[in-house]
């Protein structure tokens, strides 16, 4: 079971010229075992909407909540968080240099976990996350995002996301950046996480490709840091004939 | 990159010069490494105001440089490896030997003070198995201690050398390597100190013709601790990588200054030095300087610093040094960042549900792991990276207000 309900959310980030409002009142529930898109066009704030969720300390939530099984998310840090089941598949992953793959992955599952895992069949358990993405046994021993190419941080990220196992996944534009063969494979990881039982998506995403893949429950276009409509998997189709025009001039209005 | 940009005009004298130089026939002196002397007087009582000085705590340093005469030692342990050899030589041998003559007060004064040298010596084309461990444990910090040192590594031989300071002292040593033409050396300095020791060192040294020398400098300890790594070359082919790892607590003063004199052609220099920082008034230096004289062609020479402050209330400072009388070289850079912890590298960790704290031991651990994995040497890195967990669980673990938007 897992229920991630936003309620009016309003976040700001500090510019040059004082603090900017970008997402003016979002609500949306992701119900358990639902997936949920997220369309919009670029500077719509969808990102914003990840960010926040996840408590980037760049932006300032002023109004609205966030909650995860009845839990306020928002009072919780950001290593909280992902403790109570939230994990973000990010945009731009970032490096962090002389910490290997390996020791990250065991240092965020036991702190997921709150125990070390049993090393035999978490060593198994790596290796079959690595292989299942196309990626090289010896990548362990990389560092974190250090010198990955773009297709190889997203399937490091969706290898997190088998592994850390949590109850609600924000996928940050995953899909950008990748050819369709890496995009085949996030998108099986995906699927894999979504076969198990209650576990909620929230793909975010500029392109309706990666949802010939990812079949959403539901569709939402996202504009000017609101959700401008709402349908089914049909939305997604009408987007990919007609594009955000509509959307944005009535938001223009 | 322009080197010099000199108007020839027409007054002969310039002209002359400009001959003169190209031949350098007088020899280039770095401006930051005065010229070697054993004469005192061509070493005095700093000011403080001196460039090479003037990141110095002088008054913290004890009187050192006084130069009082002292008989106490630092008691010497050492693991050595079957032919290779711990003597003691007079001050005279370890002239003939060709040591590196001091170029400044605290190197001059050990060599008039020690009473004598210590040489480890490697024979020719003896390939040491095991490390050379010897380590120097002083009793008190009222003790001042004069040490003066030779390691020679004969042609074609090959060794590793550990040499590891604790205890307390006030400790002012020279230290010369000189390695033969083809020999492989591996060194390590060890500042391994209790709080209130003093040291002012000096490894000078001398690489051998296709000789190559890795030397890492490893400062934790002490009061002041201010350490010199000099490398010059004996022929063509050499290469020397200098690597250093500090970690400043509160109050402590870690300084080290680095010079590559590429006085022959086709040589390499390659300087590494990565420090931390954390608590009131931990301080850091690192001056690196490189030197590629006229007949240095084709050398190839790098530099890097990296610092990380941990707390506010630190200071690093960092000065990388390039002094270049011939161009035509394979290549020449340096790179110095001091920052804080990044933000958006916690995020990432954080956001994997690791702790704050956890995420700050992590980033650090990989800030210097590079670096450790470097000096090559297994049993030690294994103690490296103990005791980097250990300098970092006095203050990060403990949560005592870290910078970089701790939430």
């Amino acid at each position: 079971m897992s229920e991630l309900v936003i309620k009016d959310l309003q976040v700001s980030v500090d510019t040059e010229d004082g603090p900017k409002e970008i997402l003016k009142g979002v609500t949306l529930t992701i119900g358990s075992g639902e997936t949920h898109a997220i369309m919009g066009p670029n500077g719509s704030g969808k990102s914003t909407l990840a960010y926040s969720i996840a408590g980037h300390p760049k932006y300032t939530i002023t109004g609205g909540t966030v909650t995860l099984d009845g839990e306020d998310v928002l009072a919780m840090s950001v290593d909280e968080r992902a403790r109570a089941g939230m994990f973000l598949a990010m945009q731009y992953p970032v490096e962090v240099p002389g910490v290997s793959v390996s020791n990250f992955l065991r240092t965020a599952k036991t702190a997921i976990d709150g125990e070390a895992p049993k090393l035999r069949t978490w060593v198994k358990d790596v290796n079959g996350a690595l292989e299942r993405l196309n990626l090289d046994p010896t990548f362990g021993t990389r560092s974190v995002n250090e010198g990955f190419s773009g297709g190889e941080k997203k399937r490091h990220e969706i290898a997190q996301l088998e592994l850390l196992d949590p109850k609600v996944a924000i996928l940050d534009e995953t899909d950008s950046g990748l050819d369709i063969d890496a995009l085949k494979v996030v998108s099986d990881g995906v699927n894999r996480f979504r076969e198990k039982e209650g576990k909620g998506v929230l793909l975010i995403t500029h392109y309706t490709r990666i949802l010939r893949y990812i079949k959403p429950d539901h569709v939402h276009v996202f504009v000017a840091g609101r959700v401008a409509a709402s349908g089914g998997p049909e939305l997604a189709e009408e987007l990919e004939a007609e594009g955000y025009d509509k959307y944005l001039k009535a938001a223009a209005v | 990159m322009t080197v010099t940009d000199t108007d020839l005009g027409t007054d002969p004298s310039i002209a002359r010069d400009s001959v003169a130089s190209a031949l350098e026939q007088d020899r280039v002196e770095s401006h930051l490494n005065p010229p070697p002397s054993y004469d005192l007087a061509d070493h005095p009582v700093p000011t403080g105001r001196e460039e090479v000085w003037r990141f110095t705590p002088l008054k913290r340093l004890r009187g050192i440089l006084d130069g009082e005469a002292s008989d106490k030692q630092l008691r010497r342990e050492a693991s050595l490896p079957e032919g290779v050899t711990l003597t003691e030589i007079t001050a005279e041998q370890a002239r003939e030997l060709g040591e590196l003559a001091p170029n400044d007060r605290p190197s001059a004064l050990a060599v008039a003070n020690a009473g004598g040298a210590v040489l480890l010596d490697v024979p020719a084309e003896l390939e040491a198995t095991e490390p050379v461990v010897v380590t120097l444990t002083g009793k008190s910090a009222d003790d001042l201690v004069w040490g003066h040192v030779v390691v020679r590594l004969g042609r074609f031989s090959k060794a590793t050398v550990v040499l590891r300071h604790a205890g307390s002292a006030r400790y002012a040593a020279t230290t010369t390597v000189v390695v033969g033409d083809g020999a492989e050396l591996n060194m390590v300095s060890l500042q391994d100190w209790d709080d209130d020791a003093v040291h002012l060192g000096r490894d000078a040294i001398r690489v051998g013709r296709d000789a190559s020398v890795k030397h890492t400098s490893v400062s934790f300890g002490g009061d002041v601790v201010r350490m010199h790594a000099n490398v010059e070359y004996d022929g063509p082919g050499g290469e020397a990588e200098l690597l250093g790892l500090y970690f400043a607590d509160a109050g402590q003063h870690l300084e080290h200054r680095l010079f590559a004199d590429h006085n022959q052609p086709r040589t390499k220099s390659n300087v590494v030095y990565k420090g931390a920082l954390q608590g009131q008034g931990a301080r850091t230096v690192w001056i690196g300087n490189v030197l590629i004289r006229k007949v240095a062609e084709g050398i190839e020479t790098y530099e890097e610093n990296r610092n990380l402050v941990l707390t506010d209330g630190c200071q690093a400072d960092s000065v990388p040094n390039l002094e270049i009388e011939t161009g035509e070289i394979e290549g020449a850079g340096h790179a110095s960042a001091t920052a804080r912890f990044d933000d958006e590298q916690l995020f990432y960790l954080r956001s994997r549900g690791v702790s704050d704290a956890e995420a700050r031991r992590l980033v650090l651990h990989g800030f210097f792991n590079d670096l450790i994995r470097k000096v090559g040497i297994p049993s030690l890195e294994e103690q490296l990276t103990d005791t980097v967990e250990a300098e970092l669980a006095k203050n990060v673990l403990d949560g005592l207000a870290p910078v970089g938007g701790a939430q």
